[in-house]
């Protein structure tokens, strides 16, 4: 069973037995604009919580994309840089950019859950 | 004053339209005790055209020429004919007086310009893509070692001793905070064993051809020695008309082509400006500093030229940018385009041959002066000559007999006592024969 | 009387107007025009040159072996080509450039017929000093007006553009702080300020801390004097600000940072406001480059050359960077390398090969020279009462975020007033092209939403203000109007409607490619 929480730096991560996903909200990928291009972290690279891992580009902006919880990097969505656009396709889903191993369930359990992370947006 | 269109009458207007006592209300911000009257600076009031120019003619007229007598000085900037049209064209308002192409819909001229400059660029060196230009061939040099440096996340640079010294100081200033920068020893007129030096440490390896001597260097080995050990080679060439005729650097595995481009359409302009050409391959593009042109279309589909890949570039990733670069040499490279343009490939291959064929010449005329040896075996139309005195005197002796004769090595190595009887030697398509021959008879002369 | 046999009409006639498709593409003056190398042939040249043979070549085997591909065209070709792109151009002679921090001023043709004398054109760097006295002596006279102008003991004269005179400044602070043994590495950077500061600060190996605007668009000063501490290596100011407005408080800041052991680098990019009125050097600033090619009006070429020497105080005067010109009995001297430097001379190394950009040098000396020093200080007050006219003429319908002004030489306006219109700041601003006039610059200074700054410069007459504030008011009044059918999609008569840069970024084309060459995906 899978759980989803949310940063104020509008990440998601999702937890799928010991791997994480993390990808960029709706909300994120909407304010972006089109996006032309993302930098993905290689598999092995180790980030803490909080840490930069990727970075999403539209023509006129670069962001940083920071991981969500700690852990090691054990694989990246290589279809974004044949496609950048699926991350304003699919930004939830296939727009995916990397998984994490090696977690800290306690810090996953610190970020926001989707009815907060809505609520938080809406204040923006 | 006649650059200012405002009347005294216009501007009473528009005070009273702004609702201010005086143009000093303007000035509110300003704390009184830094604002100083006209008195406080020792400078002359307004001069009109005639008298503007007659100053500034007087101060042209203390400086020799390179036109007006024989001439040979290179090692970093070259003599040679610009077509009148060059002149003509970049001083056509809309290029001139433009601004950097943000507005692309009005902007398509410079656009235009700068894609088919990035492409002439890329195809002289060999290489797959080339941003819109930098400031000149010893910035591009360092900004290509910074580049090498993001790349590989390697501190280490490694100079060839044959690197323009002054491009080596430049690349020392900056890229020696961050990480180290190695020289290799000078070796005049051979080439000196840098692979040697090349460790997992090392970012790049920087090597000038034609070398500051003036020696062509083969790029093909060091390309392999860096290569195998995960650096970079970076390729300096000051020289450009060069490789209408010598093997480009892109052909023998350069990573990083760094290059000075005054030679083509620009002219010596005692240092300045010129044009910072920077090359590179397709996979490094994002890593590149500097901006670039872009083909696209527009909202009917027509073809038309944007400045892309923006997020490199300080206004947008700020202290994170790949440099800090803005204004770039946009009317230089408009110069380089168009005399490029004009030569086409056989004007710029003819160019080349012509240039080598002077200074084949005037190498075979100066050696037979006694006592004089040819230091660079190879060369293309640059070579050092070694003398029997001090290549200062020499020279000195020689501007005094009318003949402005190279750049002794000396001003540009003071601490390589090697070299000091060297005398660096350029020759273009603008020396005669007469030149050549007076030089040779002067030489001769003076070293009697 | 003679008639008209040849029936003949000959006055405007009332035929409709309509957009008519062309058979060539082209339209009227309007030519479409395809790339260089689309149009060259082989065996063709613009430039004649004697064939020569090259039977033993001293090459060392490094002949090259293929082609280079470029085209051949004859002159009359290559004349006509860029003659045609350059009419796809808009610029500072044929109108209005109201963009804000760009300074778009006129460009004397003086300067240009100047800096092309042979005595200036046509000498080498590294010709024999003896040779080129008058090269070094308008340097010098250059750098008399540069250091008298900001009140400034020294001036770097090397640096090749802002961004280069800024690193040059910063590295000048670095090595003054190594000098007496200090490793500070933070530099405070206002949120507003250009691009090229925070990237420059990187450069240098210091890190940057932002400092945060107030709501009135000066920084936040005593949110910069609580940043300052014993890590604090320098601030970086633009003065007056990228919101068009001086800093009050810039003494003070000043102050503070000497004070906290720190300098004070000023971005001199709006100098043109102040020049010949107030002095940074009274400001207590360290170090400032000038753009030459915006205060002083070299011309921007397309996007350059530029020229960005560095006025130093006396703190960092000995740090200044290779080559030093000297003045003493014998006449002008370089100093090009360390075993040659005067007394207390501590050059922290070379920011680029040879003396820097002489073309602009001998530019800006005859603007300066035309202009006097009452030229300059009028320049500076017309560029300042133009920008507040045009403050006053427009802020009842355009919204300025900083209230009623003054500004100083720009004046800067927000996308309030645009608010549920459906208009935005870009549509807006390239309406005005179809107006014959260049937009504004958008989106920037950072710290105001939908930002549009307008800097008209000094070069404008009152009539040409006043027709430019008629038609953006006009604008103004038509998208509150809910008439946008002008707004939508434009620029409409421009060479280009809008272009597709997400596709441009996506899949980078920055080359031509002979056609069965595949451009390369990454």
């Amino acid at each position: 069973m899978s759980e989803v929480r949310y940063t104020d730096q509008h990440e998601w991560v999702r937890i799928d037995g010991d791997e994480a996903t993390v990808g960029i909200t709706k909300y994120a990928a909407e304010q972006l604009g089109d996006v032309v291009y993302v930098e993905l972290p290689e598999a092995g690279r180790k980030v803490g919580q909080g840490g930069e891992a990727a970075v999403v580009e539209s023509v006129k902006a670069a962001s940083e994309v920071y991981a969500p919880v700690g852990g090691e990097v054990s694989a990246a969505n290589d279809a974004l840089s044949a496609e950048p656009a699926r991350v304003n396709a699919d930004p939830e889903g296939d727009g995916w950019f990397f998984k994490l191993k090696g977690l800290n369930r306690s810090e996953f359990a610190k970020l926001m859950t989707r009815a907060q992370y809505d609520e938080f947006v809406k204040g923006l | 004053m006649r650059y200012l269109p405002l009347t005294p009458d216009d501007r009473k207007a528009m005070l009273a339209k702004i609702g201010a006592r005086d143009i000093d209300a303007l000035f509110r911000d300003v704390p009184k005790s830094a604002v100083v009257s006209r008195a406080a600076f020792d400078l002359p009031d307004t001069k009109g055209e005639l008298d503007v120019e007659r100053a500034l003619s007087h101060m042209a007229a203390k400086n020799v020429a390179a036109g007006s007598v024989p001439f040979f000085c290179g090692a970093g900037a070259y003599r040679h004919h610009v077509p009148a049209a060059v002149d003509h064209l970049i001083q056509r308002s809309e290029f001139l007086t433009s601004y950097t192409p943000y507005q692309p819909e009005i902007a398509q001229g410079t656009l235009q310009y700068l894609f088919e400059f990035q492409t002439q660029v890329a195809l002289i060196t060999g290489m797959e893509v080339a941003n819109a230009s930098l400031y000149d061939g010893s910035t591009a040099t360092l900004e290509a070692v910074l580049m090498a440096q993001r790349i590989t996340r390697r501190p280490k640079a490694i100079l060839s001793g044959g690197l323009h010294p002054h491009y080596a100081e430049t690349v020392e200033t900056v890229a020696g905070l961050s990480g180290t920068v190695r020289r290799a020893p000078v070796t005049p007129g051979k080439a000196e064993d840098i692979a040697s030096l090349i460790d997992d440490q090392t970012a790049c390896v920087v090597v000038q051809s034609p070398d500051v001597f003036g020696l062509i260097r083969d790029l093909k080995p060091v390309a392999d020695a860096a290569h195998a050990k995960g650096a970079l080679l970076i390729a300096v060439v000051t020289e450009i008309v060069s490789l209408g005729l010598l093997e480009p650097p892109g052909a023998q595995g350069a990573d990083i082509v760094a290059a000075e481009g005054q030679s083509i359409g620009v002219g010596l302009n005692f240092g300045g400006p010129y044009v910072g050409l920077f090359a590179t391959r397709e996979k490094f593009v994002r890593q590149m500093p500097g901006r670039l042109s872009g083909e696209t279309v527009d909202a009917a589909g027509k073809r038309g030229y944007v400045l892309t890949l923006s997020t490199r570039e300080q206004h947008i990733r700020r202290e994170k940018a790949t440099s800090n670069i803005c204004t770039n040499s946009g009317l230089c490279c408009l110069a380089f385009t168009i005399h490029l343009s004009l030569l086409g490939e056989e004007g710029f291959t003819r160019l080349a041959r012509l240039n080598h064929a002077r200074a084949s010449r005037l190498a075979d005329r100066l050696t037979k002066v006694k006592g004089v040896s040819l230091v660079t075996p190879n060369f293309f139309n640059e070579f050092t000559i070694g003398m029997p005195r001090d290549a200062q005197g020499v020279a000195d002796a020689l501007a005094d007999r009318g003949i402005v004769a190279g750049v002794r090595a000396s001003r540009l190595m003071p601490h390589e006592p090697a070299v000091k009887n060297m005398l660096i030697v350029a020759a273009t398509e603008t020396n005669t024969d007469e030149d050549i021959d007076a030089f040779g008879k002067a030489l001769a002369e003076v070293l009697s | 009387m003679t008639l008209n046999t040849q029936g003949r009409p000959s006055a405007a006639g009332t035929a409709e107007i309509r957009e008519l498709p062309t058979i060539s593409g082209d339209r009227g003056l309007d030519h479409e025009e395809p790339l260089i190398f689309e149009l060259g042939r082989k065996g063709v040249t613009g430039v004649d040159l004697p064939e020569t043979q090259v039977s033993q070549d001293r090459l060392g085997g490094q002949k090259r072996k293929a082609p280079i591909g470029l085209p051949g065209l004859s002159e009359p070709e290559v004349i006509r080509h860029y003659v045609r792109l350059s009419r796809m151009n808009y610029a500072i002679d044929s109108g209005l450039y109201p963009l804000g921090s760009c300074t778009m001023k006129h460009n004397p043709r003086l300067n240009e017929k100047m800096a092309r004398l042979p005595g200036f054109a046509d000498v080498h760097p590294l010709q024999p000093q003896k040779t080129i006295q008058g090269a070094l002596e308008l340097i010098s006279e250059l750098m008399r007006w540069l250091t008298v102008l900001t009140g400034m003991p020294a001036v770097a004269m090397s640096p090749k553009a802002g961004a280069h005179g800024e690193l040059c400044g910063m590295l000048t602070i670095r090595a003054a702080l190594e000098a007496r043994g200090d490793r500070r590495k933070r530099v405070l950077v206002p949120s507003s300020a250009h691009g090229t500061n925070p990237a420059t600060a990187a450069m240098a190996g210091f890190t940057v801390d932002e400092v945060p605007p107030k709501g009135d668009g000066h920084v936040d000063d005593e949110a910069l004097k609580a940043k300052l501490g014993p890590d604090v290596a320098a601030i970086m100011l633009t003065n007056p600000n990228t919101c068009g407005l001086f800093e009050p408080h810039i003494k003070e800041m000043a102050d503070a940072v000497h004070k906290a052991g720190g300098y004070f680098y000023c971005d001199g990019a709006n100098f043109n406001a102040i020049a010949g009125r107030v002095r940074p050097g009274d400001l207590g600033v360290d170090a400032m480059h000038i753009n030459l090619h915006k205060t002083f009006s070299t011309p921007h070429g397309g996007g350059g050359p530029g020229a960005g020497p560095v006025v130093l105080s006396k703190a960092l005067a000995p740090f200044a960077p290779l080559p030093l010109l000297v003045h003493d009995e014998k006449g002008f001297r370089l100093i090009e390398d360390r075993g040659d430097l005067p007394e207390g001379a501590k050059p922290f190394g070379r920011m680029c090969a040879f003396h820097g950009q002489m073309g602009m040098f001998v530019r800006a000396l005859a603007y300066m020279l035309s202009h006097g020093a009452d030229g300059i200080r009028q320049a500076s007050e017309d560029a300042v009462l133009s920008a507040n006219y045009i403050l006053a003429s427009l802020k009842d319908v355009m919204s300025a975020p900083f209230g009623e002004g003054p500004c100083m030489h720009e004046a800067l306006f927000d996308d309030t007033f645009l608010e549920e219109t459906g208009v935005t700041t870009l549509d807006f601003a390239k309406a005005m092209i179809d107006e014959g006039y260049h937009p504004m610059t958008m989106y920037f200074p950072l710290v105001v939403h939908g930002a549009m700054l307008i800097e008209p410069t000094e070069s404008e007459s009152k009539e040409s203000l006043d027709r430019f504030i008629h038609v953006l008011r006009t604008m103004a009044e038509e998208a509150k109007a809910g008439r946008t059918a002008r707004f939508e999609g434009a620029p409409h008569l421009a060479p280009r409607r809008r272009l597709d840069e997400t596709r441009a970024a996506r899949a980078p084309v920055l080359r031509w490619k002979p056609k069965g060459l595949p451009h390369a995906a990454e």
